[in-house]
């Protein structure tokens, strides 16, 4: 009960307000202590429903403690942790403030029991997150920074417009498992989809994670992607629409990683790879698929923020972040190249380290329901993922061509941070059992059979036989590879051009016609309008009669006579006159 | 000051060609060592019984990479541009 009347993101937004006001020494220790507080509180959480309140004529409440939700705010508050660790150095408030916020919000977001407040905490993490892009204070950054949060405000605005014609619906805010399958859940999916930087939606992360800082960076990878991958299993396990949707990501991710020049880009790119992974699990949604799925997300979390931490470490001493500008660090760097290899290692399921303790556990709940083609593709995804986040991304930085780069290592507060990460990481992959027994499901899954683990070593070590056989191929480029972003990016600009030419066209075609030439042929007309109706009337018939011999002395005559008014009818008369022919014409027609 | 001297000395253990030569054998070696029980194992298919032939997992692995290599390749030439492509008008 006293461990309920705590929320843990009340600690970090508490956390935030102090760090606003401390000293230095004061804010280093708040970061790492309020995330290490509500570690301790989530730890001591009872099951149940807590912090209710009322709004808009609903009950509500903001702390929902299930093992579920339970498994994400451990590994939340871990993470926050050691990335706090890593960012001991950074004097600015407002970084640590905005880092703060964001995960508070992402962890109010886990533990919101209903639709309303799970949307408040998702819209503060789409503002405080987008901090972390701009405090890189680059041009890049900001453009990246504009693009992500108007993605997110799009898939916030689709969230909202779900929630809203979902509660109109069904009359509940309850955030369970959507069996109506309409418009008001599809639009959720979409919210959701969209954070869980799912194809189309998926650009803002390749986009922004790597313009983020290097602390930023570090703590962007965990929270909006696995929030949304939590949101998912609440709401939308067993919907096999996610089985497909996983699988293109896995595959779309690995494609661009290896096209990738940037370092930190292959990285975010290997996000995607990942989450892949953990949206097939949750469409695949029997409990081992669930339990995979919830288990892969923790490790995931884990050694992302590892590769992060050492690709960050990279960038911080050497200011440099694409694979064709670094190389042969290894010389100076040893310490980072060793913990950046294991996280590569783990992502790449080796045996082991942790992604081999939980990502087969998606597999096989493939297998178990007979989805050959989720194994098919899955399985060359894994061999992908060593490919481009276990081989290329240590060997590009930390061997290759040496570049002349001789930074030494990062300070002490960023291996330190490293070194807990990569225990971590070799912990669970070794004894998986404490992991296990926190997931929403008993688990009965052994990773360490002498055949599959002979099967996976396999798959592995000849995948990298294939990526040094084809190193030729896949040689660095100062590039950039463009993705559906284009649509707007590229396609905006040339939206923005045709509008102007269209537009810009159209009134410059009324100006002259209307403006401009209609007044002065109508004026002309106007000077003479009897004498114009003649000769007008003479050239038809001279031209329908062929007879023009007198042409000019006609002319020249009519002229005459209309500048001494010599005719015996006035003008006025003779308009009077055309007008009501033309108004007895229109009566008769009618 | 031992430390120091040596600290000095920088890592350069992968310049050297017979290194480089060792890792690779040494690389051939575990290849070999790890299809080799295949042929003495009995093993599990899930969905095919090409998968209880000796190597499949190994061929797997190797095909399927060259296969993302070289399909990302391609796709590169389609997708591939400089990098202030954004920037320009």
């Amino acid at each position: 009960m006293t461990a309920a009347n705590l929320h843990p993101s009340a600690l970090l937004f508490v956390g935030a307000a102090l760090v606003l006001i401390l000293p230095l020494w004061g804010r280093r220790a708040t970061i790492l202590v309020a995330p290490a507080a509500a570690f301790l509180i989530i730890t001591q959480l009872p099951a149940g429903e807590f912090w209710h309140y009322s709004m808009f004529g609903f009950d509500l409440n903001m702390l929902r403690v299930d093992k579920l939700s339970k498994a994400f705010g451990y590994v939340f508050t871990i993470n926050a942790f050691g990335c706090f660790l890593f960012a001991q150095h950074l004097k600015d408030r407002y970084e640590h403030i905005a880092a703060l916020c964001y995960i508070g919000a992402s962890l109010g977001a886990v533990f919101a029991g209903d639709l309303i407040s799970l949307y408040f905490f998702w819209e503060i993490m789409a503002i405080t997150s987008t901090f972390l892009v701009l405090a890189r204070r680059t041009a890049a950054a900001y453009g990246a920074a504009y693009r992500y949060v108007m993605m997110h405000i799009f898939g916030g605005l689709c969230l909202l417009a779900g929630i809203v014609l979902q509660v109109e619906a069904s009359g509940s805010v309850a955030f369970d498992g959507f069996s109506l399958q309409g418009l008001p859940t599809y639009l959720i999916l979409i919210g959701f989809l969209i954070n869980a930087a799912a194809y189309p939606f998926s650009t803002w992360l390749s986009d922004a994670y790597p313009e983020a800082t290097v602390t930023g960076g570090v703590i962007m990878t965990a929270y909006t992607t696995k929030t949304a991958v939590y949101t998912l299993i609440r709401g939308f396990a067993g919907w096999e629409v996610l089985i497909a949707v996983g699988c293109f990501m896995a595959i779309y991710g690995i494609i661009y990683a290896i096209l990738e020049n940037d370092m930190r880009r292959i990285l975010a790119f290997s996000i995607m790879n990942q989450v892949g992974f953990m949206v097939c699990g949750i469409g695949i949604g029997t409990q081992l698929a669930i339990s995979g799925a919830v288990a892969h997300a923790f490790c995931h979390i884990i050694y992302k923020a590892l590769l992060w931490m050492s690709a960050g470490s990279v960038l911080y001493m050497t200011g440099k972040s694409k694979c064709t500008e670094l190389g042969g660090l290894y010389k100076t760097m040893p310490w980072t190249m060793i913990f950046g290899t294991v996280g590569a290692l783990a992502i790449s399921s080796f045996p082991f380290f942790s992604g081999y303790t939980s990502k087969p556990m998606i597999i096989e709940a493939g297998v178990h329901e007979g989805f050959f083609w989720v194994w098919l593709i899955l399985e060359i995804a894994s061999a992908g993922v060593f490919l481009h986040a276990g081989i290329k991304f240590p060997y590009f930085v930390f061997f290759a061509k040496d570049n002349g780069l001789r930074p030494g290592e990062p300070p002490k507060h960023m291996l330190a941070a490293m070194a807990l990460f990569a225990f971590i990481c070799i912990f669970l992959g070794v004894y998986p059992q404490p992991l296990y027994d926190i997931l929403p499901y008993p688990v009965d899954f052994h990773a360490y059979t002498l055949e599959h683990t002979l099967n996976q070593f396999q798959l592995l070590m000849f995948s990298a036989l294939a990526f040094f056989m084809l190193l030729p191929l896949l040689k660095r480029t100062n590039t950039i590879s463009i993705r559906i972003d284009w649509v707007f990016r590229k396609g905006g600009k040339q939206f923005y051009r045709f509008c102007q030419w269209a537009f810009d066209g159209l009134n410059d075609w009324a100006d002259r016609v209307f403006v401009k030439e209609t007044p002065k042929l109508l004026a002309r007309f106007f000077e003479e309008p009897g004498g114009n109706l003649m000769k007008y009337c003479y050239r038809l018939w001279v031209e329908t009669s062929g007879i023009d011999d007198q042409q000019e002395q006609v002319t020249s005559r009519i002229d005459s006579r209309s500048r001494s008014a010599a005719y015996p009818v006035g003008v006025g008369v003779l308009l009077a006159v055309v007008i009501l022919v033309l108004a007895s014409m229109l009566l008769y027609l009618r | 000051m031992a430390k120091k001297n040596e600290k000095k000395k920088e890592l350069d253990w992968f310049d050297h060609p017979q290194n480089i030569r060792r890792l690779r054998t040494g690389f051939y070696i575990v290849l070999v060592l790890l299809v080799l029980p295949d042929f003495f194992l009995h093993k599990h298919h899930l969905f095919s019984t090409v998968e209880s032939w000796p190597g499949f997992y190994a061929l797997f692995g190797f095909v399927s990479c060259v296969a993302i290599i070289v399909v990302s390749k391609l796709l590169g030439n389609l997708l591939k541009r400089e990098e202030d492509y954004y920037d320009r008008r």
